[in-house]
């Protein structure tokens, strides 16, 4: 049983298409990476999944719950959103860690807000506390910034920012976790040690998408791949398939566009 | 008349209430600047337009009239409401009027402040599960503070200058004491109201620095 199913998802921007017929599944513990030349729609989808923007079209199905209908409104609710949108976590091309807080308040604070509504928060509140503050000292030290606790984040690279992101997103324990181009804003030489913790969390089957154009990163930590262009998935499979023995002509050029530089 | 401490006690005095005038102003402004700022920006369309147009209004008219307006206004157009007579009703109206426009001010740089916070800090927030009671606080608020203190800080400056204007309508404060004196040929008195200002603005300039510098920490 799939833990996602996308169905026909559609999405327009005013009389732009930006999204068509989007359909795919994906299973626990396994890494889809999502390729295509830029405007292809990838952030579009990732937003769509993680509820920044509302698909016209389609179903998303988690867990077997259908948490979005677009022909049921039912499924739309403000109030049943936030809780939903749990469900995934997103990891963005330019960070957006919160300037003010530490490293480590970073990864704490949305676990921190989320226990005040536990029925026990009043009475048990220190140890629930002191339970977040070491779970997010062992997602930072997972992500190698165990030294890094207590700066901000304007004193460190973009490599540990991007980092402290995952941890962040990852203190949520997220279903799926949604990587939008994680290394595009990043210098060619911190590239390789956000790819890592990424590649870290395939080998533990962390169920996620992953939006890239490292060609040769997708290639090795993706069971799936799925090349898409113009708002439709033109292809998908394994990696073998698409990178090694690609079916469709857009696919092939597209990655002897992106094998050359 | 002539009497040096008397002069300067006297001068003193009546700066109290450019002080009190500012403070009063500074106290009602701000939390009103706010729900300005947050009419300016409602996504219910008459209301913003109504909101804006009103800032408009009171940015694009001279302070001066408005202080006549708000005073002689009610009696003017034969309303039912009547500022209160005398000194009281003079200082009252001052403080109204103060409070309307810098409070519109306020507004727009809070406004600009927030629209200049980076979309994706909302959506961070929103991803992680967080209401939007909770991003507005937690996430953006401070960043906001930290953009606006220099501008703010620079309206701050102004209104402690501003607060003179008062004397419009015959609220007896520092520069109108001295005119007295100068009236009647003693300019000096005019001269030393600027050491008040001059050293209010001062502390000001302390203070503003010291949050600044308080709040460089983080980076926006
Ligand atoms: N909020 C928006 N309003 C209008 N057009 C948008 C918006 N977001 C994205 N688009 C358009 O949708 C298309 C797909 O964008 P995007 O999903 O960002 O592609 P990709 O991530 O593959 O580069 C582009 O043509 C882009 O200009
Ligand atoms: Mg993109």
């Amino acid at each position: 049983m799939p833990i996602l199913e996308v169905i026909e998802i559609g999405k327009s921007f005013g009389t732009l298409q930006v999204l068509q017929d989007i359909s795919f599944s994906l299973e626990k513990g396994e890494t889809l990476a999502i390729i295509g030349s830029s405007g292809s729609g990838k952030t579009t989808l990732l937003r769509c999944l993680n509820f920044l923007e509302r698909p016209d079209r389609g179903k998303i199905i988690v867990n077997n719950e259908v948490i979005f209908d677009a022909a049921n409104p039912d499924t739309q609710r403000e109030s049943e959103v936030r809780k939903k949108r749990l469900h995934f976590g997103l990891v963005f091309q330019n960070f957006n860690l919160f300037p003010q807080y530490t490293v480590l308040k970073n990864v704490t604070l949305a676990l921190e807000l989320l226990a005040r509504e536990r029925p026990n928060y009043k009475q048990e509140k220190k140890d629930i506390l002191n339970e977040i503050q070491e779970r997010a000292k062992t997602l930072l030290s997972q992500v190698g910034l165990s030294d890094k606790l207590e700066f901000y984040p304007h004193m460190i690279s973009g490599g540990q920012q991007q980092r402290v992101a995952i941890a962040r997103a990852l203190a949520l324990e997220p279903d799926i976790l949604c990587f939008d181009e994680p290394t595009s804003a990043l210098d060619p030489e911190l590239t390789g040690e956000v790819l890592k913790v990424i590649r870290n969390l395939a080998e533990r089957h962390t169920t996620m998408i992953i939006v890239t154009h490292e060609m040769d990163f997708a290639r090795e930590v993706a069971d799936r791949v799925i090349f898409m262009d113009d708002g439709v998935i033109v292809e998908q499979g394994s990696p073998e398939e698409v990178f090694g023995n690609p079916r469709e002509e857009r696919t092939k050029q597209f990655l002897t566009r992106y094998t050359k530089v | 008349m002539n009497n040096i401490p008397v002069i300067i006690s006297r001068l003193s005095e009546s700066f109290l209430l450019n002080c009190k005038i500012f403070g009063i102003t500074l106290l009602f402004s701000l939390p009103l600047g706010l729900v300005i700022t947050f009419g300016s920006m409602s996504r219910f369309r008459p209301l913003r337009w109504l909101v804006r147009t009103f800032v408009w209004v009171i940015r694009g008219t001279p302070l001066m009239l408005q202080l006549i307006v708000i005073y002689f206004g009610p009696g003017l157009m034969n309303m039912a409401f009547s500022w209160p007579g005398g000194t009281a009703g003079r200082f009252v109206a001052a403080n109204v009027a103060f409070i309307i426009n810098y409070a519109c001010y306020f507004s727009e740089i809070f406004r600009g402040g927030i629209e200049s916070i980076p979309q994706g800090q909302y959506e961070a927030g929103q991803v992680l599960g967080m209401t939007k009671k909770q991003i507005f606080f937690k996430v953006i608020l401070l960043q906001v503070i930290k953009r606006i203190v220099p501008p703010v800080g620079n309206e701050v400056i102004t209104l402690v200058k501003d607060t003179s204007l008062a004397r419009i309508i015959a609220n007896k404060e520092i520069i109108m004491m001295a005119g007295e004196y100068s009236n009647n040929g003693l300019i000096w008195p005019l001269f030393a109201t600027g050491i008040y200002f001059l050293v209010f603005v001062g502390v000001l300039t302390i203070l503003l620095d010291w949050l600044e510098k308080k709040l460089g920490y983080f980076r926006v």
